[in-house]
């Protein structure tokens, strides 16, 4: 090991000063005193586990409560009394809840719900359907127009219109209101260097924590409803168009700004006349990103009461209803390829329109105006004639994916239940089990010490010491033992993810045909909000944690793979050149330089990878995996679990600070 | 040492002393970057570290140091220097770009580090205009648009500043290319395009910094001929920050030589190839073709006794080249001739040590 690490340090510094051995030797010296550190921790955790098992585990049965649980019910209840009379419920958090509910409402019942006045929506299907459209020509082109006809129509196919409008009357409310907040702030992040040093903690902390979490303390504020989810989904819509217009504003050129200021502009004309124009493409993807985030989470909102899709994937899980969840959950992804492809094709349109030379430019303000006046007529037929209002038809094709969903899953559970019980059992009782039993039938301050002790030897003292926080507040929450299995969940199916990861990351990276092949395909996955993974897996595996850890899986994979690939096709070429120049196999190229030299993206790579797994598998609550995504999950639907719920959030968040530290520690020090 | 030398302080001081008032006019100017920047020129023991001792010693990088010059009117001056020796933020210094620590810089009689930002804005938007090395285009506009921005910065009409930038287009040999995205065009021409907009102002000072340096060696040239076109079509004076010797001396009226901050020489092209200040500017110039940059002055000797005093006269300030043909086809010796007096002659010898071997490498 150490050899080899010596040698490709020696590759990769090249042009080194000559004293290079020297810190190339103490590097290698400190990674196999790191490696064997590691190793002395885990044998002795192995040995004090074996004399002390099963004591001090602070199990917790899933009714019992601890103090802090009773007082997190007591201030739920207090603030329930209180709520209409406390100042600053009644003239702050009630007040918000009114603006929000208002434009929710608003935006509904003109697609999704009847109003006092009308049995059904002011704008039915058909103009839905035209006003959809007309804006994915006009903001991008047509054939991204035809997919959104399309994939709007199937919603009226599947039966499940009404429920697609609501998911999409929340996202479009949540993106308004947070695209509200995050594009002024975004530009304040850009020109202000101080303003971005304070505010990018807070952007890596929210984006660092699941969907989940978000939502227990915003129905302590603001109960449960439409108006909570809407709320949620903006905390979590903003950060990602926050960053990425800062990020735009930041890298516009230096000299284009320097040059308008050498024209004598003032600090107004430089922005609105330098900087927004030419940040606009990525401001764009900003809001791309911010939808997808949106989307992700009003569907999981459905957790504490948003209307829509989600509500009936929840309500299906629940009752294990493959083919119901299956036919809502393609929706779901209909719905995120339909939004994707528009805010992308809106981004690229103006670089095309340029390119495309001035002779279709001409045409396109006479044509723009005529599909206006289609999109009004529809939109008023649409109002006016029931059958443009209500979408025709039972949603037959809805049922009959449903039914299809189910048959494949019958046949599947009946035909392959051999393979699938085979792969499930192994990986159960071979890996899961043993570890699971590790992390909840040691000691809690065994398992603590041995956390504490590896954050110091991966991350070094500082992530040590947040470690130890974490871990203090970890037994705190009371819910210690479920931490200790949504922990096992994590690490297990982090490990799974690395190894996909690593296997087609290396095969990306070293070629371009399977780059090009697999990168759309994991685009793809990529937008999906977490939800739609657990359906299939649910089919394949039944309820069990075993379907939580694939759907992490799936769901972590293509992140990783992408930062793997990268770092892999940034090793320069020279120095493979040069291993390959030296004699070195094709094996030994990727253990010996390009794995090594993409140390940095591995351990990236794990950080994305748990933070995804963690927001994957406590959804998995869901479907079996119980623990702590099943404490949250309770504590919404009923009252005397509430403050138990609200401490396995906070748990969760705990454990995903403690994981994000560690690993960004870790990633630090590889790239140093 | 030729006795050339002992004609330069003369020669040096002339330019000076004989132009008017001086359009801009830098005195002591310093820039330094660090934690409390503002002690350092003050301090005359901080002055006098290196750049290395001074970063050690107090976490600061003096960029530009002490720095003194004049630019008469029309004339085209060069700063010359390597990556780092702080040519760009002194160019930056002079229109404020970047806010120099100490000095005065002496704008038609104003310091412009005086001005507060409304007056700098005006004079940047009337006075001066810059051309970049990495052009600074707006790629969302076209080339029009681009050329008019600082037109319409000014608040100046649409259908007026069309006009101008149409004129000051086809004046950069554009025309036909003015509805064209930046991205369409080669880099030589966006610089064009860069040229255009610092020219469509009608300013008093254009300054330039580096701006040929990220072109292809035909296109720099080019552009370099159209640069010296384009001075004797409107008479600009004009700031050129450079790293390449050949492209001052092929500009530059004056250059100034620039090392870690510091001036190192200022002088005319000849000056500073026939007496270099120092063993830098020495190495410097070592590869110059001397016969295209030295003046029958810098060759010439004092006619002796025995010299014939009947062969033909040229001026001092003849290059090499162009007399070579003419001294060596006379018979005689050629005469140095200014206003009437003799400062010298040159004969065959001293040619062809020019052209032919190293004279003066010694």
């Amino acid at each position: 090991m150490a050899a080899v690490m010596e040698k490709t340090d020696g590759l990769g510094k090249v042009d080194g000063p000559a004293n290079a051995p020297d810190p190339a030797s103490a590097a290698a010296g400190r990674r196999v005193g790191r490696g064997m550190a590691v190793a002395a921790i885990l044998l002795l955790w192995l040995v004090l586990f074996a004399v002390l098992r099963g004591k001090q585990t602070l199990t917790l049965a899933a009714a019992d409560l601890t103090d802090l649980h009773r007082w997190f019910n007591d201030v739920n209840d207090s603030i329930g009394a209180n709520r209409n009379s406390n100042p600053l419920f009644l003239y702050f958090f009630n007040e918000i809840r009114l603006v929000i509910d208002t434009l929710v409402t608003f935006v509904q019942e003109l697609i999704s719900q009847a109003s006092a006045d009308r049995p059904l929506p002011q704008i039915g299907w058909l103009g839905v359907v035209g006003i959809a459209g007309y804006v994915s020509w006009a903001v991008g082109n047509w054939r991204v127009a035809l997919l959104t006809v399309a994939g709007f129509t199937f919603f009226g196919l599947q039966g499940l219109w009404q429920e697609s409008m609501d998911t999409l009357a929340l996202t479009l409310s949540a993106v308004l209101v947070a695209l509200l907040f995050a594009i002024p702030l975004g530009v304040w992040a850009g020109l202000s260097d101080r303003v971005n040093r304070i505010m990018t903690p807070f952007l890596d902390f929210m984006q660092t924590m699941p969907t989940f979490v978000y939502l227990a303390p915003l129905t302590l504020f603001f109960l449960i409803g439409g108006a909570s989810a809407t709320i949620a989904t903006v905390i979590y819509a903003a950060p990602p168009a926050i960053r990425i217009t800062a990020h735009a504003i930041r890298s516009v050129p230096e000299t284009t700004v320097e040059a308008a200021d050498s024209l004598g502009a003032t600090r107004r004309q430089s922005l609105l006349k330098v900087l927004l124009p030419m940040s606009k493409r990525t401001v764009v993807m900003g809001v791309n990103q911010s939808i997808m985030a949106a989307l992700a989470m009003v569907t999981i909102a459905a957790l504490i009461g948003a209307p829509g899709l989600g509500r009936t994937v929840v309500q299906a899980l629940q009752s294990l209803d493959v083919g119901t969840a299956f036919n809502a959950g393609l929706s779901i992804v209909v719905m995120a390829i339909v939004l994707d492809r528009v805010t992308t094709a809106a981004s690229t349109r103006a670089e095309a329109a340029r390119s495309s030379k001035n002779r279709f430019l001409a045409w396109r303000r006479p044509l723009l105006g005529a599909g206006a006046v289609v999109t009004a007529v529809l939109v008023y037929m649409s109002h006016t004639y029931v059958w443009a209002a209500e979408f025709p038809g039972e949603g037959g094709a809805g049922s009959s994916i449903a039914s299809a969903a189910d048959t494949t899953a019958t046949w599947v559970q009946d035909e392959l239940s051999g393979l699938t019980n085979a792969v499930r059992d192994t990986l159960t009782n071979g890996l899961l089990n043993p570890f699971q039993s590790l992390l909840t039938d040691s000691p809690w301050w065994l398992v603590g010490a041995v956390l504490i002790a590896l954050g110091v030897v991966f991350g070094g003292w500082r992530a040590g010491l947040t470690t130890a926080v974490c871990v203090g507040l970890l037994v705190g929450t009371g819910v210690w033992s479920d931490g200790m299995t949504t922990m096992a969940l994590t690490l297990v199916a982090t490990v799974l993810v690395m190894l996909v990861g690593v296997f087609f990351g290396v095969w990306m990276g070293r070629s371009a045909l399977v780059d090009r092949l697999l990168r759309p395909t994991l685009d793809a996955a990529q937008v999906m909000p977490p939800f739609v993974y657990l359906v299939p897996f649910l089919a394949l595996f039944g309820p069990t944690r075993f379907t939580a850890i694939v759907a992490a899986v799936v769901y972590a994979a293509p992140v990783a793979v992408k930062i793997i690939a990268d770092g892999v096709r940034n090793v320069p070429a020279t120095t493979v050149e040069a291993a390959t120049a030296a004699g070195c196999s094709s094996w030994q190229i990727i253990t010996k330089v390009q794995l090594p030299m993409a140390r940095g993206a591995l351990t990236l790579a794990t950080n994305q990878g748990l933070i995804y797994v963690l927001s994957m598998v406590v959804v998995g609550g869901l479907v079996g995996a119980g623990a702590l995504g099943y404490d949250v999950v309770a504590g919404f639907s009923q009252g005397q679990l509430y403050g138990k719920g609200l401490a396995a959030g906070l748990a969760i968040v705990l454990l995903g600070v403690m994981f994000d530290r560690i690993t960004q520690a870790a990633a630090r020090r590889a790239g140093a | 040492m030729t006795p050339t030398t002992t004609e330069v302080p003369q020669r040096r001081g002339a330019p000076q002393d004989s132009a008017p008032t001086p359009v801009v006019s830098v005195r002591n100017l310093w820039k330094v970057f660090g934690p409390k920047a503002d002690r350092i020129p003050e301090s005359e023991e901080l002055c006098g570290l290196t750049r290395r001792e001074l970063m050690d010693r107090t976490g600061c990088t003096a960029a530009v140091r002490d720095v003194n010059f004049d630019v008469s009117p029309g004339e085209v001056f060069v700063v010359m220097g390597l990556s780092g020796s702080g040519k760009s933020t002194l160019v930056r210094c002079l229109t404020r770009l970047i806010e120099p620590t100490a000095g005065e810089i002496v704008f038609e009689g104003e310091d412009i580090r005086d001005a507060d930002d409304r007056r700098l804005r005006e004079l940047r938007r009337r006075k001066f205009s810059m051309v970049f090395q990495h052009f600074g285009l707006l790629p969302h506009r076209r080339v029009v648009d681009n050329v008019a921005f600082g037109l319409e910065i000014r608040g100046m009409g649409k259908a007026e500043r069309t006009r101008r930038a149409q004129e000051v287009v086809e004046l950069v040999g554009l025309a036909g290319y003015e509805n064209s995205y930046p991205d369409q065009l080669s880099g030589g021409m966006q610089q064009r395009v860069g040229l255009a907009r610092a020219l469509a102002g009608d300013p008093d000072v254009l300054f330039f910094d580096e701006p040929f340096s990220a072109l292809d060696p035909l296109i720099r040239r080019d552009m370099q001929n159209e640069v010296i076109r384009l001075h004797h079509e409107v008479g600009k004076t004009m700031v050129f920050i450079t790293h390449d010797l050949s492209e001052a001396l092929k500009l530059g009226d004056r250059i100034l030589i620039m090392r870690d901050g510091k001036t190192v020489q200022c002088g005319t092209g000849d000056e500073l190839v026939g007496a270099p200040a120092d063993d830098y500017v020495r190495e410097f110039v070592k590869d110059v073709p001397r016969a295209d940059v030295l003046t029958l002055r810098w060759i010439m000797r004092p006619a002796a006794d025995g010299d014939a005093l009947d062969g033909p006269e040229l001026g001092p300030d003849v290059v090499v080249r162009e007399a070579t043909r003419a001294v060596l086809a006379a018979e005689k010796p050629v005469k140095v001739v200014e206003n009437g007096k003799l400062l010298g002659i040159v004969g065959d010898e001293e040619i062809l040590a020019v052209v032919a071997g190293r004279e003066g490498d010694a």
